[in-house]
């Protein structure tokens, strides 16, 4: 057995990409995945890689079922996405998605909280630098939004791990349940990357502005890594099951209206996390069995699909619907791989999506929850319709918008090919994904009534979507965007910008500025008078030195700052300074 | 002349359709015959995952065009 952690494997593994060229780089890039796969499968249930810190031990290798179920597909999608971005030139962009990708296996067997919490911050930072590597002004700003929230969020979590080390004199990461403060901050730090509602708009916000290949790993690790601690904190909460109902639901009608199909895919995204959240709130054997299974299908799924809108902007530079359609023609492999993750996402018998997702709401049928029931059928038909039916249409046929390209390079049709595969063969095969699940499975998805119903489900809701679209009532594409919560951080803080510089400022101004410069100035005026002869000699001379120095690094800075951030950045941390600090008192 | 594609053709789409809607008629008779096992009442009446599937795709598509859309559209430059 290689005795080294998987996040280490990726994390160290990557800082070497930069040296190396050509074939062989290739050839390590799709190495390094394998290596710590083939780690994973020696793995055995147990606690490994202890660490003494400060008189604390950090657990790097917390190893059970559950652990290890989300270790294999984190290591298995970081090989596909490698295929996928293999042609891709900036080193910066393999380094930070395999650093990435480390931190998303360093969450997963973290064993105590300050080490899930020190590889919770490298899974921001360095998905912001993937954001950020789509190099356009906008990508720029969102990545910028995307680490504030998350930095944020991180906050959160600090906060909450604190209190649960002041309550409890114990670091361990284990099963939390909502009692106390601190489980809520706690709670509120994963939801943040889980994209609770209200929460999300750093999704739908950031995601689509990465590059091609960028998003492909964005969509798999920040959101699945949430789950996993969810899992593993919270299992049986209802507040969740709520929460995910509620996930499941609000994103289908952005979908229907949002142009950039990255974005629609987004939401997509949302929607799969929100059952799998779901699932962990119901908190049965078989609601969690569901979570897992679902998350294997979605990461397998949602990357297809990702990699397939992937290949269409490589090739053609669009991504929003009233620039495509008709793309069939000239791409019909990357057409058919993406309608594979459309079917699977849609849970279509014989894809991933049937034997998964189906097994969630059967747990809330079991369980007698209806309105959890109803609203699971209804984003099940809202899921179809955007994702399995939306997106395949209007970027491969719809009208035809006289586009002619030809398909990606080899290796993305690779990648994409294997997933597909993966997709189908979870479907036909289900009984291999049910053997890694965390408790023996008791389920079977192909009875009689199951198949017929969603397929009755499916192509009922197809046959509204054509019905729609003939009659003209379907919503045209139109270019514009949609306004989401992150309206609040993204105007509101402007307003509040702006109550703070005019009608404070001026307030401020006037009645504290004069007492304060007649009281407080006028003799200071006096002394830093006497103190200047000496300033100006002596200590000029070297503070001259060091400003050339901070000039000089600040035009470095200002090429990666970029409009207001730091204002935002500013109020921000402020306010989560205050909302801690409040917390505090209160706790007394 | 560029070849002609599958739905170039308008006798293709029209087959497509045809092909479609006799899948759902085959699919509400399937339906009678098959054994269930509802979680809910409502579950087992013939044919509810139909029009369940068709009544919520025409619900979500026209609360998204006549209550979300007129909320939040805005300009594509509106954030800039």
């Amino acid at each position: 057995m290689i005795d080294i952690p998987p996040a280490a494997i990726f994390i160290m593994g990557a800082l070497l990409i930069p040296f190396l060229r050509g074939g062989l780089k290739s050839a390590y890039m799709l190495m390094l995945p394998v290596i710590a796969f083939i780690c994973l499968l020696n793995m055995h249930e147990g606690t490994y890689w202890v660490v003494k810190f400060l008189g604390y031990d950090l657990i790097f290798g917390r190893v059970d079922k559950l652990s290890l179920a989300f270790g294999y597909i984190f290591a298995l999608v970081s090989f596909l996405a490698a295929i996928y971005s293999l042609k891709v030139k900036e080193n910066g962009h393999h380094v930070a998605g395999f650093i990435y990708a480390g931190g998303a296996q360093g969450v997963v067997f973290a064993g105590d909280f300050l080490t899930l919490f020190l590889f919770w911050e490298i899974m921001a930072f360095s998905a912001a630098y993937l954001i950020w590597s789509g190099k356009t002004r906008t990508s720029i700003v969102a990545g910028f939004r995307y680490l504030l929230v998350h930095i944020a969020g991180g906050l959160f979590l600090l906060a909450g791990i604190i209190m649960h080390y002041h309550d409890t004199g114990s670091l361990t990461f284990s099963y939390l349940g909502l009692s106390g403060t601190a489980s809520y901050l706690i709670l509120l730090g994963f939801g943040i990357n889980a994209a609770f509602p209200v929460l999300h708009s750093w999704l739908p916000d950031a995601y689509p502005e990465s590059t091609f290949s960028g998003t492909v790993l964005l969509s798999a690790f920040t959101t699945k890594s949430a789950v996993y601690v969810l899992a593993r904190g919270f299992p049986g909460t209802e507040m969740l099951i709520w929460i995910g109902a509620a996930m499941t639901v609000f994103p289908i009608f952005y979908a229907v209206i949002e142009n950039n199909l990255r974005r629609v895919l987004s939401y997509s995204l949302i929607i799969s996390v929100g059952f799998m959240v779901t699932g962990i709130g119901i908190g049965t054997a078989l609601s969690i069995n569901g979570t897992v299974a679902h998350a294997y299908a979605s990461i397998l799924y949602i990357v297809l699909l990702f990699m397939s809108l992937g290949a269409v902007l490589h090739q053609t530079g669009k991504i929003n619907a009233t620039d495509l359609g008709g793309l069939y023609k000239t791409m019909p492999l990357t057409t058919i791989f993406c309608i594979i993750g459309a079917a699977s996402i849609s849970g279509f018998p014989l894809t991933s999506g049937f034997v998964s997702k189906s097994m969630i709401i059967s747990a809330s049928g079991i369980e007698g929850m209806v309105i959890i029931w109803f609203a699971l059928l209804f984003a099940s038909v809202g899921v179809f319709h955007h994702s399995g039916i939306k997106i395949p249409f209007f970027a491969f046929f719809s009208h035809d918008s006289g586009i002619r390209t030809k398909e990606p390079p080899f290796n993305m049709l690779l990648a994409m090919g294997i997933t597909a595969f993966l997709c189908i063969f979870i479907g036909v095969f289900p009984g291999f994904l049910y053997s890694i699940l965390p408790y023996p499975v008791d389920y079977e998805p192909y009875t009689g009534a199951h198949v017929i119903d969603q397929l009755q489900l499916l192509f009922f809701s197809a046959l509204a979507f054509t019905l729609l679209m003939l009659s003209g009532i379907y919503p045209a594409e139109i270019r514009a965007i949609n306004l989401d919560t992150d309206w609040f951080y993204r105007k509101g803080a402007k307003t509040f910008l702006w109550i703070v510089n005019k009608p404070v400022a001026s307030f401020e101004y006037k009645i504290v500025g004069e007492a304060y410069e007649l009281m407080v100035i006028k003799p200071m005026m006096k002394i830093a008078g006497m103190l200047q002869s000496f300033d100006a000699k002596a200590v000029d001379g070297s503070v001259n030195g060091i400003g050339r120095l901070t000039v000089a690094w600040s035009a470095v800075m200002r090429i990666i700052q970029n409009g207001k951030v730091h204002d935002y950045a500013f109020i921000m941390s402020a306010g989560i300074c205050v909302v801690i600090a409040l917390i505090l008192l209160v706790r007394g | 002349m560029e070849k002609k594609h599958f739905f170039d053709k308008p006798g293709n789409l029209k087959k497509f359709l045809k092909v479609f809607f006799a899948s759902l008629i085959v699919l509400i008779v399937i339906d009678l015959f098959v054994p269930k096992h509802p979680y809910f009442a409502i579950g087992g009446y013939p044919s509810f995952y139909a029009t369940f599937g068709f009544v919520a795709c025409v619900v979500l598509v026209l609360a998204a065009r006549y209550i979300l859309r007129p909320l939040v559209k805005r300009k594509e430059d509106y954030y800039d």
